[in-house]
């Protein structure tokens, strides 16, 4: 049995403005060790600003964020650096580098951390493989699709083997197959790998895949996603929804549909 | 914010952002292949239009004093005109006002892009710090290839006085040459590469700044790069003139 005691996330009474514009109004929540968290909420609910605080990018002005235990907004800026080696972030568009090649993006943070060039190049293939663009090695951003350029953010974001990966959207505006194969990533991180997350969306698509489907290994070795079938519950995946700042709903996908909270009912009337 | 405490404010954020930049230059990693790429882009980038402001700079000055030298019979002292106009002053703002055109714009515009399109979050994400990484090798580049660009603009400018002197005007080449050398002082020279490192470094923290502080999406963009051009002409102007005090100041004790 692990010894861990705390979460993989905590968030601790946390507080958020931009120019006296309260974002995030005394936010609590724990996002557990290898469990996948999905944030909702409707545009400008402070999702993003979420996983921005996770990384330090910006400091709330209120409350306390743990990450393994070490609370980011009491570390310097060196501290954060090395803090956000264990965390990988997809942006929503990709957020590649568009100077560097897909190589080079996806191998930045070893790039930066002087390791040896074939390590870094094993690493890449790798990853890459695992996004299945291992074509695309030698290409630039601007030659790769929205959809690939989102899969090599992943690949870019899964470098190192962070335990902790924060998704921002990342089958905003993406077709049908391609935010699938998305989502099938994001599953295979969370049954095979055992990386916590935070997934950012409100695409009701992402809710209920994310929710209802677990990737397992098949009988010949290969990766297959199974539906979570009556009420045994074996995704290990869990629900915030945030309304102007405040969570107003924490907890499974089988007490969010049966919500009788008017904003969330709304949410999700079709 | 009101107008006066944004001021305020950026001018404290700007002296930060150099600052560190300046502290965190010598800790790994170093970056060396990003200042020489800059200093490629910035240095060798920026030769063409140096050398043009350079030229016409040194050949209008010739054109426009000889008249007035002429009326005191002293066209020997066009060398000394040319030189000491192009050293002390010409030669720095113009090749600098170019260079904040050419270089600062582009900056801005490359950093604001970045900011905009989330790179530089994913760049801090990733473990990186963007001072070290993206604004320390632009103010050392510009901090060094300013001034190497003004020592060209010079060189090329006092070619271009002599050129429009002795087949336009009728100056004798000998006679400039000797004039052009026997007027430059040490003093000349010193102040003529002080002022391009400091302009240099003016463009770099403006253009950074402007860049990072980027919001709003492509039209911000665009203002984060007029906004640099703008300051750092301004900011180039008024520093000349208190620098200029300040070397009159030294040089007359």
């Amino acid at each position: 049995m692990s010894e861990q005691t705390h979460g993989a996330i905590e968030f601790h009474d946390v507080t958020m403005a931009y120019d006296h514009r309260v974002i995030l109004d005394q936010v609590s929540f724990t996002v557990n060790p290898g469990e996948t968290k999905i944030v909702m909420g409707g545009s400008g609910t402070g999702k993003s600003t979420i996983l921005k605080l996770v990384l330090g990018l910006i400091k709330p002005q209120g409350g306390r964020i743990l990450i393994d235990g070490d609370d980011v907004t009491r570390m310097t800026e060196a501290e954060l650096t090395t803090a956000r080696r264990k965390i990988g972030m997809v942006f929503q568009d990709g957020a590649l580098f568009d100077s560097l090649s897909v190589y080079e993006n996806v191998g930045f943070r070893l790039f930066e951390q002087g390791v040896a060039e074939a390590e870094i190049e094993d690493a890449v293939r790798r990853m890459l493989r695992f996004v299945n663009l291992e074509q695309t090695m030698e290409m630039m951003p601007s030659e790769l699709s929205g959809g690939m350029r989102r899969r090599v953010g992943i690949a870019r974001a899964l470098v190192g083997s962070p335990k902790l990966i924060l998704f921002d959207e990342p089958t905003a505006g993406l077709d049908p197959p391609t935010a699938r194969t998305i989502l099938e990533l994001a599953m295979k991180l969370r049954d095979l790998e055992g990386v916590s997350s935070i997934f950012v969306t409100h695409r009701m698509e992402d809710i209920k895949l994310l929710a209802s489907t677990f990737a397992t290994i098949g009988e010949v070795g290969d990766v297959e996603f199974r539906s979570e079938e009556g009420n045994l519950c074996l995704v290990n995946t869990r629900f915030i929804m945030l309304k102007q700042g405040k969570v107003i709903f924490q907890g499974t996908d089988e007490e969010l549909w049966i919500s009788q909270d008017p904003y969330i009912k709304d949410f999700f009337k079709v | 914010m009101n107008p006066f405490f944004e001021a305020i404010y950026e001018v404290q954020e700007a002296t930060l952002m150099a600052s560190r930049a300046f502290r965190r230059a010598l800790s790994k990693p170093r970056y060396v292949r990003e200042i020489i790429t800059q200093m490629d882009l910035i240095g060798v980038g920026s030769i063409l239009i140096i050398v043009l402001t350079g030229a016409f700079t040194g050949g209008i000055l010739a054109l426009n004093t000889i008249p007035t030298l002429k009326t005191f019979g002293a066209t020997a002292k066009t060398g000394e005109l040319v030189m000491t106009s192009l050293v002390r002053e010409m030669g720095p703002v113009l090749a600098s006002l170019m260079l904040a055109g050419r270089v600062g714009s582009a900056i801005a515009a490359e950093l604001g892009s970045m900011v905009v399109s989330e790179q530089v979050d994913a760049m801090r994400a990733l473990g990186t710090d963007p001072i070290k990484k993206l604004v320390w090798p632009r103010m050392l580049a510009l901090m060094v290839m300013c001034p190497a660009l003004t020592l060209l603009a010079d060189m090329v400018g006092s070619v271009g006085g002599w050129a429009v002197s002795s087949s336009l005007l009728g100056v004798p080449s000998s006679v400039y040459i000797r004039s052009a050398k026997d007027a430059l002082t040490y003093t000349d020279i010193i102040g003529g590469l002080l002022k391009p490192l400091v302009f240099g470094f003016i463009i770099a923290v403006v253009a950074c700044r402007a860049g990072l502080r980027t919001h709003g999406g492509t039209v911000g963009v665009g203002r984060s790069t007029t906004q640099s051009v703008v300051l750092s002409d301004i900011l180039i102007l008024a520093s000349d003139f208190f620098l200029q005090k300040l070397i009159q100041a030294f040089t007359s004790s």
